[in-house]
């Protein structure tokens, strides 16, 4: 099974044609994939900017994880969902799109920072107190990592 | 005639080069389209831990001027960005954007939210000291503020994103 027969198998489900009918659907659950966005976003800058330093520097890194670190991955299962509605509306559109495949890739880097920023902690609860190095490069590619996300995001409009 | 004055103003804005170079180039529109989704999402995002604190859901173990103090730089800053990106893009149609229902909304959503902000930073913080002990409730009108800011950005997203898929 080709990508291209995925995409025309999703094509021609009930929910998909659906979906293609009701033209609210699409701009209402991009809004929700938004919304979530900014809440995950942001999240994670208030966390790497702790561990930069250059904010809350002096409340405890774990009550500022406590505070963000949730809001980082519960909100993935909203964006997974309203990610699913889009792909069913126009599977060709993003399965076959440059600029979704690079958000996935992305997005799996993401997530790899975010799980070693969490493992590192564990291991060494001073992460981001002490010696500055390894905590502000996490902290860097994590911002860098985001950022790509929501740009590679917005391209899929563009390559389609 | 205002609405003529008005609608000269928006032609003369979207013949200007910045707007004709912008509106004339395939990839300059969708950078600058990047950039605004990145910095609105970051001004959602930051007003949002402000307003839960105000609305007593998170950070209860942080006064609320201290929070306000450490995040509203940022969402300013975000802010300044998304405005900037948001009016090269309204150059570049001006009269779509100018005539278009959804997007004259926002901007009416802006002005309402940033009265809220201000309603709040002139009445409903003077007395901030008192209330913003630990354990202490938010009084009502501070709530209100943090309630009214939540609902407008999310009208805003929503409302942009609309604009964007009712110009062609």
């Amino acid at each position: 099974m080709t990508l291209n027969d995925i995409c025309q198998w999703i094509d021609q489900t009930a929910m998909s044609q659906w979906i293609k009918e009701a033209a609210w659907v699409v701009p209402t659950v991009q809004t929700v994939h938004i919304l979530a966005i900014a809440v995950v976003a942001s999240s994670a800058l208030m966390l790497d900017l702790r561990l930069i330093g250059v904010f809350w520097a002096n409340r405890p890194m774990e009550a500022v994880k406590a505070r963000f670190l949730p809001l980082i991955w519960w909100p993935l299962l909203l964006l997974l969902a309203t990610g699913i509605i889009m792909i069913t509306a126009e599977p060709a559109r993003s399965l076959k799109n440059p600029a979704f495949q690079l958000k996935m890739l992305l997005l799996i880097g993401a997530l790899i920072v975010t799980g070693l920023f969490q493992l590192l902690h564990r291991r060494d609860a001073s992460l981001g107190d002490g010696p500055r190095a390894a905590a502000v490069t996490l902290a860097i590619v994590s911002i860098a990592l985001w950022s790509s996300i929501i740009f590679a995001g917005r391209w899929i409009a563009y390559f389609a | 005639m205002v609405s003529v004055e008005i609608d000269r103003f928006l032609e003369w804005l979207q013949s200007t080069p910045l707007a004709l170079a912008i509106a004339e180039n395939d990839i300059l529109f969708p950078w600058i389209e990047s950039v605004h989704v990145l910095a609105i999402v970051l001004v959602v995002g930051t007003i949002s831990i402000v307003d839960l604190r105000l609305l007593g859901v998170a950070s209860l173990d942080i006064s609320a001027k201290r929070l306000m103090r450490d995040i509203i730089p940022y969402t300013w800053g975000a802010f300044a960005v998304a405005a900037i990106t948001g009016s090269l893009m309204f150059s570049s149609d001006a009269t779509h954007y100018g005539h278009n229902r959804l997007f004259q909304i926002k901007l009416v959503m802006l002005v309402l939210a940033g009265i809220n902000m201000a309603a709040f930073h002139l009445f409903g913080e003077r007395d901030i000291e008192r209330w913003d002990a630990p354990g202490a409730t938010t009084p009502v009108a501070a709530k209100a503020a943090a309630t009214i800011s939540l609902l407008a950005w999310i009208a805003i997203v929503s409302l942009g994103r609309g604009t964007g898929f009712t110009m062609h």
